[in-house]
């Protein structure tokens, strides 16, 4: 039996991690963790396959576990406690202690019918591997990261213990909570993710980080306490704490519950604002929480549930969040110059498509929510790699700063482009998934997220092509970088890179052996989505984008042509980066991307769209428990 | 005809002219004289025109302006002085700034006197430009480089 | 036949956007009372421009200029062979990125403001183009353009308010005035042909066959909101093309060039009132 082995070895390497003397060891313990993990994940695949490749039961009557749990979550909302007594604040407080306080009461007074408590099924398999691989590979990038994360920032205190063993029980928890089949067994991991995402972005200690932290932590308890209502609701009424229960059975109210909960988890709006202030946590752990796992527990849920949201009051309400934060969050992330902020953007705007498809909660979408999730860890997080990499050569992670890196960092340029590619262009996979997403919008008839989508894929498409052309600028500036990234994120940020592009070419594969079966799974049958002939055009596409810019590259090679310098209207001085000022003095060139800060602008925009989602929200909840629908 | 001569694109540029040869330039494009009818183009961007219209004498500050235009410009090029002050320097001449006509600077292949120059005057010097830009091409081709006119126009500087 | 239709537009495109521009340019010159060039002058031009001695700023341009050709010939291929309309789409702005790109490439003053404008056209025109392939989803029940000529009707009679979007939009496309903010067609200087600042001979070279491929393509989904089951559609669908097209040319004489806000927000009401509500209407009556 594994699972208690997989969710259990994180934690020991976490204890491993901080207990520990010495760098090497602890570096050591984090290469251990990471692969054994990894094989581990591969040898629970293959024993689930072996068992038939059929969904797995598990823990029908596990006696000590629950007290076990009972005890953890008590700890848990102590440990709140103490930290909002420290720094003051109440609201969280009282947040945790109403959940803690109705979860308890729920578990000791309701009868609850024996059920199995978890369960193993392909949806489940590869939110795994997603976390053992992807995660595995953050972790030891962030290996050579935090050394040049400290190196570079003396003030922060250096507490790389405490940073590994956070990550690692980060791992564990989010194995309990996609094999969770007791919805009080997943709330408990989904309690443990929250508080490890708000210690990791409080991790500098700055008043910033310590603000943003305690923001996060709020926003989180308050979907928390959707999840804690969705329990007691669910075992006073049907006395069944079943994940899958709930999505068959479950009220209005139980599944509009869990979309809150879940909708705070993957930041949309009008939650968003938790995910903007994480980044100042160190890159690592946002790469991680911020855009490859955490936030997708949220998309997770709600895939889970989106059988039930077809066609019903509280699947419109999470589609149109989801498709709002979609186009809103996209045009905010048009005026960003922090590499960060845009990635984070880009990652509550992409998170929006997803929920905007589980919401629709049609057999196409789901397909396309899974394509989305899966392209879109892999991606996001080795972006978030670059930009990390690149800040520590750097010093900045300006993307006006970054103009011309292909000439200053070649390799990291190479891994951020391979990324920026895959998360917009055609035919990579993000962009195959937002085809499928279209066509099955407009199949289920909405006409606002038709026109969300396709707004959307255009504020999309400016900000990542402004982004590629800074960094492919031929410009040459005055000093020297030196790359200081270590071997350890390279490993990691080239196996991302290999399986970016190896899940693109796999495409077919992936969409027939992996995704079908899942929709198959969820809804008791599925429905090609993409023709084969569609797939072949796509997989020759992808060839295209790869062999034309190639094959060009040898034209022009061929062709000679004679250098001379970039025009400035006559007034250049020596090379391509000074000129004549109106004075006769030499000035610097400074070129600028376009921002539309006044347009597009998070004070423009942010304040009315959350009003806007925080209506959708209230009024759909107060139709529920009016009993409307 | 030759190819080139079949799409001449040009580039006005002002050395120190006072305007009154740049207006007349300007005439050339308007409905009356039309240049567009040869396939003329007034382009202002040295990095796809043929011929180099420059008016006005030379003077210290755009001297390295009209180098560094005149070497952003694709062979075959030719070199247009319009107006008798980038013929020579015309009445500024002896002025303590002006380094005197385009040719002191690069090589010129057609002078158009005048003051202002007519706008007949400057159509019939860049015909006559077309001729020895299509030399030019032949010339390129054949083997003969422009080299030695580039060397020329760097001394000349 | 689809091969023929490939081939065919792989060839002639060029040929018939140059005559297409050099008709452009003769009845432009008329309207300001002016002579014009010769009809064949875009073609002179060519010849030129690929005679000349090819000089660049750095080496990558050229191979993204190429790049873009390219991918317009695709994306152009995938609609001439009947393929999906959606997926043209999507290679058409890949294609428009590498012409984005070719120009930043440069890392000079004007061709970063043109590949900037670029952009922001880009962003203008693209939400209507995904609503036009939505719109002749939803009246013909796919994205194959086999399949939307094939129709008894023509997808005009179902989304007149997506034709008229189109052609406000498609004036970006054809780099007219009001909306020639990157680059124009006609002779103009520095800020307003940002984009093809650097480029020289060769490159100016594919970068303006490129253009012709890109007005033919246009011109061809501009066809298929006509062409229906019956050939004689064809005849009206060609017919409608050049009228359209002078009306572009008429527009960009008698339009002066706007900012990019105003371009931007002109397109996306514009979108949303010819083509949300057009979509709303085809919603509604399926």
């Amino acid at each position: 039996m594994l699972i208690p082995v997989l969710i259990g070895l994180p934690v020991v390497t976490a204890a491993a991690v901080s207990l520990l003397p010495g760098s090497r060891l602890r570096e050591l313990a984090v290469y251990t963790g990471a692969f054994a993990e990894m094989i581990l994940t591969l040898l629970f695949l293959f024993q689930w396959i072996q068992n038939g490749s059929v969904p797995q039961l598990y823990y029908t009557n596990p006696e000590w576990v629950n007290p076990g749990i009972t005890i953890a979550d008590i700890a848990l909302t102590g440990f709140i406690l103490f930290l909002s007594a420290r720094y003051r604040q109440w609201f969280p407080a009282l947040l945790s202690l109403l959940q803690t306080g109705l979860v308890l009461y729920t578990e000791h007074t309701a009868v609850i019918a024996e059920a199995p408590h978890m369960m193993v099924d392909r949806l489940a398999l590869v939110m795994c591997v997603i976390i053992a691989f992807v995660g595995g590979f953050i972790c030891i990038y962030a290996v050579g990261y935090m050394k040049g994360y400290h190196h570079h920032n003396p003030k922060v205190a250096d507490r790389r213990y405490f940073f590994f063993s956070m990550l690692f029980l980060f791992l564990g928890a989010m194995y309990g909570l996609v094999l969770s089949q007791n919805l009080i067994w997943m709330y408990f991991f989904w309690e443990i993710t929250s508080v490890i995402s708000f210690l990791l972005i409080g991790y500098t200690r700055t008043e910033e980080a310590i603000r943003n932290s305690f923001k996060a932590l709020w926003m989180n308890l308050f979907g928390g306490l959707g999840f804690a209502v969705a329990i007691a609701l669910l075992a006073f009424t049907g006395g069944n704490l079943q994940l899958s229960y709930a999505a068959e059975h479950g009220s209005a109210l139980v599944l509009a519950c869990l979309s809150l909960a879940a909708l705070t988890k993957s930041a949309q709006l009008p939650f968003s604002n938790w995910l903007f202030g994480a980044m100042v946590a160190p890159t690592p752990s946002s790469a991680l929480l911020h855009s490859a796992t955490m936030v997708k527990a949220g998309v997770y849920l709600l895939i889970r549930l989106s059988p039930a949201f077809h066609g019903s009051l509280v699947g419109f309400m999470v589609s149109m969040i989801g498709g709002f934060t979609f186009i809103v969050t996209s045009m905010m992330a048009i005026s960003q110059n922090d590499a960060k902020k845009v990635l984070a953007f880009s990652t509550i705007s992409n998170l929006g498509l997803i929920v905007a498809c589980a919401g629709i909660g049609a057999k196409e979408t789901v397909w396309g929510a899974i394509f989305l999730m899966i392209f879109h860890a892999v991606s996001k997080s080795m972006l978030f790699q670059s930009v990390g990499s690149t800040e520590n050569s750097l010093f900045s992670r300006d993307i006006e700063d970054m103009h011309g890196m292909l000439l200053r960092l070649p390799k990291l340029t190479y891994i951020m482009g391979i990324g920026i590619a895959g998360m917009y262009l055609a035919p990579f996979g993000m962009l195959i998934s937002k085809w499928v997403a279209l066509k099955a919008f407009v199949d289920s008839g909405n006409v606002l997220l038709v026109l969300f989508i396709a707004y959307g894929s255009a504020t999309t498409m400016f900000y990542w092509t402004k982004w590629l052309s800074k960094l492919i600028s031929q410009h040459r500036t005055r000093q020297e970088v030196a790359d200081v990234t270590h071997r350890d994120e390279y490993l990691s940020m080239y196996v991302h890179a290999a399986s970016m592009v190896g899940l693109c070419l796999l495409f077919p594969a992936l969409a027939f052996r992996l995704v079908n079966p899942i929709v198959l799974e969820l809804f008791g049958d599925a429905k090609t989505v993409l023709s084969m002939s569609v797939m072949t055009t796509m997989v020759i596409m992808l060839a295209s984008i790869v062999f034309v810019p190639l094959s060009m590259f040898l034209v022009s090679r061929a062709a000679h042509s004679k250098l001379v310098p970039i025009y400035m209207n006559g007034i250049n001085i020596g090379d391509n980066t000074h000129c004549v000022g109106s004075f006769g003095q030499e000035e610097h060139l400074y070129l600028s991307n376009w921002y539309l800060r006044f347009e597009f602008g998070r004070r423009r925009l942010l304040r009315p769209s959350i009003y806007f989602a925080a209506s959708i929200l209230v009024i759909v909840f107060c139709l529920i428990i009016g009993g409307i629908s | 005809m030759g190819t080139m001569s079949k799409s001449p694109w040009l580039l006005h540029y002002d050395a120190s002219s006072c305007n009154g040869c740049d207006i007349e330039v300007l005439d050339c494009l308007m409905p009356k004289y039309d240049i567009e009818r040869f396939g003329i183009i007034n382009t202002g961007d040295p990095f796809q025109a043929d011929i180099l219209l420059i008016t006005g004498g030379i003077n210290s500050q755009t001297e390295p302006v009209v180098k560094q235009l005149y070497s952003q410009m694709p062979e075959p090029k030719v070199v247009v002085a319009v107006g008798i002050c980038a013929c020579t320097g015309g009445v500024f001449k002896e002025c303590y700034n002006i380094k005197g006509g385009v040719d002191t600077v690069i090589p010129v292949d057609v002078y158009v006197p005048g003051c202002a120059a007519r706008p007949e005057s400057i159509i019939d010097g860049v015909v006559k430009a077309l001729a020895i830009l299509d030399q030019k091409q032949k010339d390129a081709k054949s083997g003969k480089t422009a080299e030695a006119d580039d060397e020329a126009g760097g001394t000349n500087g | 036949m689809r091969i023929l239709s490939v081939l065919g537009f792989l060839i002639l495109a060029p040929f018939l956007g140059g005559l297409l521009d050099g008709i452009d340019r003769k009845i432009s010159a008329r309207m300001q009372r002016r002579v014009g060039p010769p009809l064949l002058q875009p073609f002179y031009d060519l010849k030129k421009l690929f005679s000349k001695q090819t000089i660049a700023v750095n080496n990558v341009q050229l191979l993204l200029n190429l790049s873009y050709l390219v991918f317009l010939m695709i994306s152009g291929a995938l609609l001439f062979a009947g393929t999906d309309i959606l997926m043209c789409l999507f290679i058409l702005s890949t294609a428009d990125m590498f012409l984005i790109l070719a120009a930043s490439s440069d890392s000079s003053p004007y061709a970063n403001m043109g590949a900037s404008r670029e952009l922001i056209q880009m962003m203008a025109y693209e939400p209507l183009t995904l609503l036009v392939a939505v719109g002749f989803y939803l009246t013909t029940g796919s994205f194959q353009v086999s399949e939307i000529i094939r129709q008894p009707l023509s997808a005009l009679l179902f989304m007149p308010g997506m034709l008229l979007g189109f052609v406000f939009s498609a004036t970006i496309k054809f780099r007219k005035s009001p909306f020639d903010l990157s680059t124009s067609h006609h002779a103009h200087q520095e800020m307003v042909k940002g984009l093809t600042t650097e480029m020289s001979g060769f490159n100016l070279a594919i970068m303006n066959i490129a253009e012709y491929y890109e007005i033919v393509l246009i011109l061809g989904i501009f066809c298929l909101f006509i062409i229906n089951r019956n050939p004689v559609s064809w005849i009206f669908a060609v017919a409608f093309c050049l009228f359209l097209y002078f009306i572009e040319i008429l527009v960009d004489n008698a339009c002066s060039r706007v900012k990019w806000s105003t371009m931007l927000w002109s397109c996306w009401t514009v979108t949303l009132l010819t083509g949300g509500i057009n979509l709303f209407v085809l919603l509604l009556i399926q």
